[in-house]
């Protein structure tokens, strides 16, 4: 009886602690970058960690409370990033009346250089609208579809959005149907899509109303842009797990059949699912292409997917905090631990490889460690958390009876 | 009791009164298998409407073309005059058809208020905008649909301590009142209860027959259900419809529909032939 009293404590939102909480671990993260000289490398692996951790609390809207298990969200880093590459860099080198470029609220250093510059805060407005219209794109074809074949068929957008990186340096944009006329028109004569493994670079620096200059030396402003954009994310995850949208989400994990005939329209609600996840995955991509300073085909592989669902599955998946401690341990582990301090430990033992070869290798058998110790992650959600802890499963309620394929998906 | 009032000598198998819900032809086919073949049905408004059969005689997966988780193969549903063959089932709850399942289906991670709260999904407006910007009426909202659930459950005879625990640590009988509760939430004008005295004693079972004729009684709600408990049935049904090998072989008031040879035919035919042989 008293641990079914603990958990009906437990399953009662925290919210006061939980505030204060939030408050203290954003204040400390704000504070952070001033305990290290301006260009400290701590403060540049911590800035790609933020990006990340934006990425990874967008996943988990799509995988953590939808439940839809997404292997291509490498797919709006790229579209971000791309978005970022065409509107906020000299690529398409013919644009705008003979060849002057087209500026949009930039700073006066850019306003005579040749290609399509627009200030930071456009380009995430566009990458934001591309993003969630792939993401809607993507989610249609698995609306019928269950559990693995969803991850089959994203694992394959995300291919997918790869090749077309890669190759899209031979992808004339006036050869396209429909759009390809005027489109050439805007970006210049012969542009071409991508420009392949050799990368769109230089990338314009992000450009704010109000902040001082954002230069490679002094990484603040770009730690500072990361953090607003994982406050965001942080917001809209928070918000959305306790709102009517979030329930639906939760309760078309749990049960599709039983949502549909409750009222949750289930193309809808996988839908906002996809597009809302996607969003932010465009916008830490665009905050990256120009933090980065390069898009480049190399980024968009596979790998990264795993690794942004790696973060989640670590932290907990669906668990807001979780996830971000899923995030920045995996991107410390990554950018840090591996390359810094232990990629010479092979040789050492007298081996002849580095470590950084092996990344993937670690990070499989971490998961696979976690998987063992503790499949809820690092710190559960609470729903998990009392259906693993517990032993409860949900087979006992639902899905008795191979009713499971009872509902005829429609479009 | 009944407001149904009979009308004059209509043919045995249609009963009185103004039908909230109406199905023409409906014929469901699993590649050869006909699980419902052509069933003309009518449920007056106000009544409680039972719908018996063997197993497997396709009574689920009737019921499963009228919340719309199945396409009709065949036929015409109609709700309160509105055509709603093959709708979705999102929709089909919202112009006001509630259901519960066979196999208990709560969603199991959630707790019973917010199980009870999606039942209101469709009755809510906040969209993706403002359930993240959360203006004030989308938080008036959230306290409202929240206070609606909790006097649902209460409602529904759950104890207030459980309103907040994750719904797979409830109870059978408990779990049962949360998904009448969930599906009452929406304020439907049909419910339709899959079995719901599965798993009950007869105290139990007792206390949900009085707790249907109450929903009709104080919230005019109309009630179809599937069961297979004949005490129930004969209890608390106006009418009674037999379905077996997917066709309705009989239709009427409980005490005509025991007498009938068909029905007698499809419980214990099997035994008699076997026995003649």
């Amino acid at each position: 009886m008293s641990a079914v009293a603990a958990s009906a404590r437990r399953i009662q939102a925290i919210p006061h602690f939980q505030r204060v909480a939030t408050a203290l671990a954003i204040v400390a993260a704000a504070l952070l970058p001033f305990f290290y000289k301006s260009g400290a490398p701590f403060v540049d692996d911590a800035t790609i960690a933020l990006a990340y951790v934006g990425m990874a609390l967008g996943l988990n809207l799509i995988v953590g409370f939808a439940g839809l298990l997404d292997l291509g969200y490498v797919a709006f880093f790229a579209i971000g990033a791309f978005t970022m590459g065409w509107l906020g860099s000299g690529f398409f080198s013919d644009a705008g009346e003979g060849g002057n470029g087209i500026h949009f609220f930039v700073a006066d250093r850019l306003a005579d250089v040749p290609g399509i510059h627009m200030n930071f805060l456009v380009v995430i407005v566009f990458a934001i609208v591309f993003t969630t219209i792939a993401g809607m794109l993507i989610g249609l074809p698995t609306l019928r579809l269950r559990g693995d074949y969803i991850a089959i068929v994203t694992l394959a957008f995300g291919e997918i959005i790869g090749r077309i990186a890669i190759n899209g340096d031979e992808l004339k944009l006036g050869k396209f149907p429909l759009i390809g006329g005027p489109l050439e028109n805007v970006v210049g004569e012969g542009s071409t899509l991508t420009r392949g493994r050799q990368g769109i670079t230089p990338v314009d620096k992000i450009d704010l109303p109000g902040v001082e200059q954002f230069v490679s030396l002094n990484l603040r402003p770009w730690y500072f842009t990361a953090l607003a954009i994982v406050i965001i994310a942080l917001f809209v995850n928070f918000r959305l797990r306790d709102s009517r949208l979030g329930r639906a989400w939760i309760a078309v994990r749990e049960d599709e059949v039983a949502a549909a005939s409750m009222g949750v329209p289930l193309v809808k609600t996988k839908l906002l699912a996809y597009g809302t996840g996607a969003a932010f995955g465009g916008l830490s991509g665009a905050f990256l292409a120009s933090y980065l300073n390069t898009v480049n085909a190399d980024q968009f592989q596979f790998s990264f997917s795993i690794f942004v669902l790696g973060m989640i599955i670590l932290g907990g998946l669906g668990s807001i905090w979780g996830v971000v401690l899923g995030a920045i341990a995996l991107s410390f582990i990554n950018n840090n631990l591996i390359p810094d301090v232990l990629n010479t430990w092979p040789s050492k033992i007298g081996l002849d490889f580095d470590l950084t070869q092996l990344s993937f290798g670690i990070f499989g058998f971490l998961l696979v460690i976690m998987m063992v110790l503790r499949p809820e992650g690092l710190l559960p959600e609470r729903r998990r958390q009392l259906e693993l802890g517990e032993g409860i499963g949900t087979g006992a309620t639902t899905g008795v009876g191979g009713a499971e394929d009872l509902y005829e998906a429609r479009g | 009791m009944t407001e149904a009032t009979s009308t004059q000598a209509e043919d045995a198998g249609v009963p009185a009164g103004p039908a909230i819900l109406e199905t023409t032809g409906v014929t469901k086919v699993f590649g050869g298998l006909v699980a419902v073949s052509a069933v003309d049905f009518t449920i007056p408004e106000r009544s409680i409407v039972s719908i018996i059969g063997p197993n497997g005689a396709g009574k689920t997966t009737f019921f499963n073309m009228l919340t719309g988780l199945y396409r009709p193969t065949n036929g015409r549903i109609t709700f309160q005059g509105q055509n709603i063959t093959a709708k979705r089932p999102d929709r089909i709850m919202a112009q006001g058809v509630a259901r519960t399942f066979q196999n208990i289906r709560l969603f199991a991670t959630m707790s019973a208020v917010e199980n009870v709260m999606i039942g209101q999904h469709a009755r809510m407006t906040a969209g993706l905008f403002g359930s993240i910007l959360r203006p004030p009426w989308v938080s008036r909202e959230e306290r409202e649909v929240r206070a609606k659930a909790r006097e649902t459950l209460d409602y529904v005879g759950l104890a207030e301590s459980h309103f907040d625990q994750m719904s797979a640590n409830l109870s059978y009988g408990d779990q049962r009142r949360v998904e009448i509760a969930r599906a009452l939430a929406s304020d439907p004008a049909l419910l339709l209860l899959d079995e719901p005295t599965a798993g009950m004693n007869p105290q139990e079972s007792d206390g949900l027959t009085a707790f249907m004729r109450r929903l009709r009684d104080e919230k005019g709600l109309t009630i179809l259900l599937i069961e297979h408990d004949m005490r129930v049935v004969m209890g608390v049904s106006e009418r009674v419809t037999v379905f077996d090998h997917g066709e309705k072989i009989a239709e009427g008031e409980p005490r005509e529909v025991r007498q009938d040879r068909r029905v007698v035919e499809a419980y214990l035919g099997t035994q008699a032939e076997e026995t003649g042989e």
